[in-house]
């Protein structure tokens, strides 16, 4: 399949003070992002992508120079790829608070001029959806044909429905829940103490002390991946797996391949990610909660976004957020009467699986873009 | 052509505008004729990947579940008519499902195989059970697992509390009216609940 080939990530600079849920605002910001495909005259062929956790505006394609820069929803994103930028105008941005571009815990705050760290506001996901919304408005958008995401990027794009309800006509949403359960807030407590209670964090100032706490990161990442896998895929892929033909007989030592390849991935993380950016968008993460402002009712939250049509899919083995999860947002637009198509998708992967190229997955998104022009 | 015949058949059984619910609607080719023909909305529900993918590309809204697992999905009289057509057999528990159908849709439409067209009971005295054009496969590979009559069903809608409006068999796509369960492979019914 052919990809978009190069690209390069432009950024827009807003002068305009964002105002967040929290009641402060993000003041002189810019924003990072990158497109893919041709906006059409009537500009009504754009399609928002939302980037999860680790992620970023690169969606799709490569950036010069740099060998293994696919952007990471690259299987999906290109030209005769199913969400196919031969017919569609794809806007991938970097939200703030992330570590990618735009406007960071890592740049200066202009009220101190050293860099925001700790200091950086808590932005929600509806303040980047917010965030997003001047971003399409500048480029001369009024309304996007779809806006699309998977985990907490289906959570963005569910809040466009809900906050830009007249700007938005269809919605994607992929391996996303309506909240975070107790226990998922609890796996990303565990990671967010692992930073804070590193020695290198400095209360989230480590820019000035010159150090960066990898040791939380690693952790932080360790029981994030975790919980992106499954059981089944897992134990296909690593097993009870030794290094060495026998058992080392340490405590400390790798001896589990599985162990190896945690670490190998913790390493990696805390090599580009930042913590500051980690505690946000973990935070972003427990605080979305659409139904909460109507009483926990989420048919109610819903009640705006009526006539959008959307597409939910789930994989049975995400245990991170669950096809039950999915099935209580479907849930709530049959009880509104909106146009709803629902897949669950048989894939061993968990979470991951909505990054993967899964026939199935692929061919109902497919399917649905196809129709939505 | 009697399956195109049949499916008109059904179509006529569903009031212009219902908002309809179909439950085991295949590649949604029932749902899309009746959003085009009488202006119905609704969704399908279906368990098949292939089936699920075909509804998307036809553009019939489609929620991929498993029926077994009953339709908790969906509130009580939220839909003008719940579609169940042959499906039925293929339930382990059918009348849950049956249940579950007339507590969701104001009208509730099935079709099943009547095992008490006279094809059947004439294999059936052979010795040999039946492989026919509505039932067509071998006893033990039959996704079958509830074979009923035209006459069963009425007892089932009685003891459930259902009051059938209308029904009739089907032979060939034509609409048997005259002692159907003897001369109609496959039987429909049109019911609410009392």
């Amino acid at each position: 399949m052919r990809s978009v080939g190069l690209v390069a990530p432009q950024s827009m600079h807003f002068a305009e003070p964002l105002p967040l849920r929290s009641g402060a605002s993000l003041a002189d910001y810019t924003l990072v992002y990158e497109t893919y495909g041709t906006l059409n005259a009537d500009a009504s062929n754009a399609v928002l992508v939302c980037h999860a956790l680790n992620a970023s505006h690169h969606v799709a394609g490569e950036h010069a120079d740099q060998p293994n820069s696919t952007g990471w929803w690259d299987n999906l994103v290109g030209p005769g790829k199913p969400l196919d930028t031969e017919r569609f105008f794809v806007i991938g941005v970097n939200n703030p608070g992330s570590c990618f571009g735009s406007t960071g815990p890592m740049h200066l705050n202009p009220a101190t001029g050293q860099p925001y760290g700790a200091d950086f506001p808590v932005v929600t996901v509806e303040d980047w959806v917010d965030a997003q919304a001047r971003l399409i408005s500048r480029l001369g958008i009024q309304q996007l044909a779809a806006v699309v995401g998977g985990s907490l990027g289906g959570m963005q794009a569910l809040a466009w429905t809900l906050r830009h309800t007249d700007r938005v006509r269809h919605c994607v949403a992929v391996a996303t829940a309506p909240n975070l359960s107790a226990q998922n807030i609890a796996f990303n407590e565990v990671a967010r103490r692992a930073i804070v209670t590193d020695p290198d964090f400095h209360g989230g100032h480590f820019y000035a002390h010159g150090v960066i706490p990898k040791r939380g990161l690693r952790v932080a990442r360790m029981i994030g991946h975790i919980t992106y896998l499954s059981d089944d895929s897992m134990e296909a892929k690593f097993g009870r797996e030794l290094r060495e033909a026998e058992l080392g007989y340490s405590t400390q030592d790798i001896e589990f391949q599985i162990e190896s390849y945690l670490r190998y991935q913790g390493d990696k993380f805390s090599e580009y990610f930042d913590a500051n950016t980690y505690l946000l968008i973990t935070r972003a993460l427990d605080y979305f909660d659409p139904a909460r402002a109507h009483g926990d009712d989420l048919t109610a939250a819903f009640k705006v976004a009526r006539d959008k049509k959307f597409l939910v899919v789930s994989f049975t083995t995400d245990w991170r957020f669950s096809p039950a999860r999915s099935r209580e947002i479907v849930k709530a637009l049959v009880d509104n009467k909106v146009e709803v198509s629902y897949a669950e998708i048989d894939a061993p992967h968990g979470h991951d699986a909505f990054l993967l190229e899964d026939p199935r997955y692929h061919g109902v998104m497919r399917a649905y873009f196809d129709r939505i022009l | 052509m009697s399956e195109r015949k049949d499916l008109e058949v059904i179509a006529q059984l569903v009031p212009q505008g219902s908002r309809v619910l179909d439950l085991g609607c295949g590649t949604g080719e029932l749902l899309a004729y009746l959003q085009n023909t009488r202006g119905c909305t609704g969704y399908g529900v279906e368990l098949a990947d292939e089936n699920v993918l075909a509804c998307a590309q036809r553009g019939v809204n489609v929620i991929q579940l498993n029926l077994e697992e009953g339709l908790q999905l969906f509130e009580d009289r939220s839909f003008d008519v719940v579609l169940q057509l042959e499906t039925l057999q293929h339930l382990r528990n059918t009348e849950n499902m049956l249940r579950e159908t007339a507590r969701v849709g104001r009208i509730g439409i099935v079709s099943f195989p009547n095992f008490a067209h006279w094809v059947n009971r004439m294999a059936i005295l052979r010795g040999r059970m039946p492989v026919t054009r509505a039932l067509p496969y071998e006893w033990y590979d039959t996704p079958n697992i509830r074979v009923g009559t035209y006459k069963d069903f009425e007892v089932l809608a009685r003891k459930n509390g259902l009051e059938v409006i209308d029904s009739f068999g089907l032979q060939s796509g034509e609409v048997i009216r005259r002692w159907p369960n003897l001369r109609a492979s496959v039987a429909v019914f049109k019911f609410e609940r009392t």
